[in-house]
């Protein structure tokens, strides 16, 4: 018998079929209800993003803390099956890839290989569309600027069905309008990214202890121009006098030459550590202004002296949250809200002093706190400017949106802004005056998407797009 | 190296099963109806590993194209050392229970199709007296039940299949394995309700390909089934018949 006589179903299953699921960021603040669709094929995402049901929000791996990947009671796209690699070409070091793919996918297959993706977060496990959503940047933003700047080129898929190649060249206004455009340009399916070469898993570099601010910022200023990595651990439970000190960590990649000899032959291997990971919530009061106080304190006794040369493996030099599964629910239930700014070059000192006491007075610890300075940045929306950024985790407690509300103010003020990665709660109107160019982002927006189908929960409450 | 033939390419499992073989260095040939989905995965691999990966077209139910398909597919690979069978639709089981086209067209693709592609293969097999076979099965397989047994007894026909299949490839040395699988966290069962004990893809694959090398005849994957398939299938038929799942 042929099959000609039967009628076969295509719909295997289907990931035509949404999910109820309610959502979050990875500051597990706010939990939304959105329909949740998961396709495994380009031919499904096609026809979700046809479908005119409601408004659709592409999302990746979920990282950005607050609600850049919701779409409360709307659509949710979730790429994270659509990670296909596609071509490597080794001296361009270009891979193309889709979407769905995570740098963590990137470092496994092509660190061996002697590549690096040139800027990575403080977790690897985010894909290719959220680090251009977003415009990510990393510990070499002073060098390499944001995670755009790699980018030659990307697919991306309009509300029209419509595909178009972006890049600076080509459709260059998509191109800038989607790099930073937190996923409300259309779906990024294939990207074009270049890779930087380096010859070991290792990096070198110092351990700086910085006893307060003025140290940090001096030993920024005197050491960005020789590393290309740069980060401070910064402990703001600390008071007067000792305010902003930091342990400031600035590397290199190693060249293979500089390793010990044992450790040459094979540059690229690095033991693999055990991850514990957080099994379930601890509870609310588990975060206290003492504990972060004293776990603060702890943090900077234990590296005594001042500068020392020091070897890091690649894992625990840029993604050390990572070697704790699930380290978010160390916050509890009601999550937390990470809250990040930038402040212009000549504001950030005094910006830094006021935010840091404003904090020391709330007696809100901030667990991990990190400081770093920016280099040169493009972009319409990209967060970045040249100056110093400060970010903050704060459980979410009675009080904290006032609180930040305050912080906010003080940032505008001095001409800063605030990251939408990591927001979940800034107000529409300071989101305007710290974003100057979103006039000319939304004129592009309206171009591509007139009908705004492409939306989410904070394109909303940040009034990004009209109502 | 291993030629590897790998049918219903596409399935999420397939494509990680697919991985394992190349890192260890094999040669293969990914196969759907879904061909452009089947050649992204071929590449990505091929991209990922180093290995020299091939992709094509098969229907599972078209019977009359499965000769030239499975010998098209051993051209391009060289030869033909192991097939892993890796499609399968639940179906519209509801269109399933009232509609004998769509009861056939699910039994097709989940089992006669199987039997069509599986006696092809282990022929050559069986010939060259080396290689392996392996099948994906389901616990769905194990008891009818009210919800899905169009699908469940398309599973259990294709369990039997395989087990006589498995005693007569045997004596020449091929290794056929078949794996009842749980709930795997894929298209088949996204948004569907009532869907417990679910694993990732990447855990099954992982299961999978370890039975493999370590010559399992019959694996439940999660192991945890075994145990409780062996409970579902001693409850008696007269209070089994009345309940929900
Ligand atoms: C521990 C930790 C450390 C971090 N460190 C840094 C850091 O150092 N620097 C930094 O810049 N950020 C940092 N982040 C934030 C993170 O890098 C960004 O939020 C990034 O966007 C997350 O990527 P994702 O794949 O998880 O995207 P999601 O969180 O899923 O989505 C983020 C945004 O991207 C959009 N998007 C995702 N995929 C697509 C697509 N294919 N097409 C169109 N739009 C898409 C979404 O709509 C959403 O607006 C950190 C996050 C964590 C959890
Ligand atoms: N997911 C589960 O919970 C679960 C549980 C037990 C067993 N299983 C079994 O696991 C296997 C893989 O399923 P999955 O969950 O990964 O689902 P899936 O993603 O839908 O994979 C099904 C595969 O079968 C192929 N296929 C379907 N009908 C076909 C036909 N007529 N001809 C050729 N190819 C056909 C599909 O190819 P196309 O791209 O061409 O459609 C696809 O590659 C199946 O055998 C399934 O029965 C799954």
């Amino acid at each position: 018998m042929s099959s000609a006589a039967i009628p076969i179903s295509t719909s295997a299953g289907s990931s035509g079929r949404p999910k109820r699921a309610k959502l979050s960021g990875w500051g597990r603040y706010p939990a939304l209800d959105c329909d949740l669709y998961r396709p495994e094929k380009f031919s499904e995402l096609a026809s979700i993003v046809a479908s005119n049901a409601s408004s659709i929000l592409a999302r990746g791996a979920g990282r950005a803390y607050g609600d850049a990947a919701l779409n409360a009671d709307n659509r949710v796209v979730d790429l994270t099956r659509l990670d296909r690699m596609i071509s490597f070409d080794p001296p361009s070091a270009t891979l193309s890839a889709e979407a769905g793919v995570t740098l963590s996918e990137i470092i496994d297959v092509f660190l061996p290989r002697g590549f690096f993706p040139a800027v990575v977060p403080g977790t690897r496990y985010v894909t290719l569309g959220g680090s251009i959503a977003a415009d990510i940047h990393g510990k070499s933003h002073h060098r390499d600027s944001s995670f755009a700047r790699q980018v030659k080129s990307f697919n991306l898929l309009l509300a029209s069905g419509e595909i178009r190649r972006c890049s600076r060249e080509e459709n260059a206004d998509f191109f800038w309008a989607t790099v930073g455009g937190m996923g409300l340009t259309g779906v990024i399916l294939e990207v074009e990214l270049e890779l930087r070469r380096v010859e070991s898993a290792w990096l070198e570099g110092e351990e700086i202890r910085a006893p307060n601010l003025d140290a940090a910022l001096e030993a920024f200023e005197r050491t960005d121009s020789q590393y290309d990595n740069s980060v401070a651990w910064i402990d703001c439970a600390s008071g007067a006098g000792k305010l902003g000190r930091s342990i400031l960590t600035v590397a290199n990649f190693a060249p293979r030459n500089s390793l010990p000899p044992a450790m040459r032959q094979e540059p690229f291997a690095i033991q693999p550590k055990f991850q514990p990971s957080v099994p379930f919530d601890l509870p609310n009061f588990a975060l206290n202004p003492l504990t972060v106080r004293t776990f603060n304190a702890a943090i900077y006794a234990m590296h005594r002296g001042n500068a020392r040369p020091k070897r890091f493996d690649y894992q625990s030099f840029f993604f050390p949250l990572d070697s704790i599964h699930n380290w978010n629910r160390i916050y509890g239930k009601r999550g937390f809200v990470q809250y990040q700014c930038v402040w212009p070059e000549t504001e950030s000192r005094a910006g830094l002093i006021e935010t840091l006491e404003a904090i020391g007075a709330s007696r809100r610890g901030s667990f991990l706190t990190v400081l770093k300075k920016f280099g040169a940045q493009d972009g319409i929306l990209s967060f970045p400017m040249p100056g110093y950024t400060l970010a903050l985790d704060f459980p979410v407690a009675d009080g904290l949106m006032e609180f930040l509300d305050r912080l906010d103010a003080m940032v505008l003020a001095r001409g800063g802004r605030v990251y939408l990665a990591k927001d979940a709660r800034m107000r529409p109107e300071t989101f305007h005056a710290m974003y100057p160019n979103l006039p000319r982002w939304q004129q592009i927006k309206a171009s591509i998407d007139p009908n705004h189908r492409f939306s989410s929960s904070l394109a909303r409450r940040a009034m990004m797009i009209p109502a | 190296m291993a030629k590897v033939l790998i049918l219903g390419a596409t399935s999420p499992i397939a494509r990680l099963l697919a991985a394992h073989f190349a890192e260890d260095g094999a040669t293969l040939y990914l196969a759907a109806r879904d061909t452009a989905e089947a050649a992204k995965i071929a590449t990505d691999i091929s991209v990922r590993t180093g290995a020299v990966v091939h992709s094509g077209a098969f229907d599972a139910a078209d019977f009359a194209t499965h000769a030239d398909f499975i010998e098209r597919a051993a051209q391009k690979l060289g030869a033909l050392d192991g097939v892993v069978l890796c499609f399968g639709t639940l179906g519209e089981e509801d269109a399933a229970q009232i509609d004998p086209n769509a009861a056939l067209a699910t039994i097709h693709q989940n089992f006669t199709g199987a039997v069509s592609l599986m006696t092809l293969a282990a022929h050559r097999l069986e010939e060259q007296k080396r290689g392996f076979m392996i099948v994906i099965g389901s616990v769905a397989g194990d008891r009818g039940r009210a919800r899905n047994y169009v699908y469940g007894s398309a599973k259990a026909g294709l369990h039997t299949f395989t087990q006589g299949l498995r005693g007569r490839m045997a004596r020449a040395g091929v290794h056929v394995m078949t794996v009842k699988l749980g709930t795997v966290d894929t298209r088949m069962t996204w948004g569907r309700e009532g869907t417990l004990l679910t694993i990732s893809p990447t855990r099954a694959a992982d299961s999978i390909y370890a039975a493999y090398r370590r010559k399992a005849e019959v694996v439940y994957v999660p192991w945890f089934w075994r145990p409780i398939m062996g409970i579902v299938k001693l409850i008696p038929e007269r209070m089994f018949k009345r309940t929900r799942f």
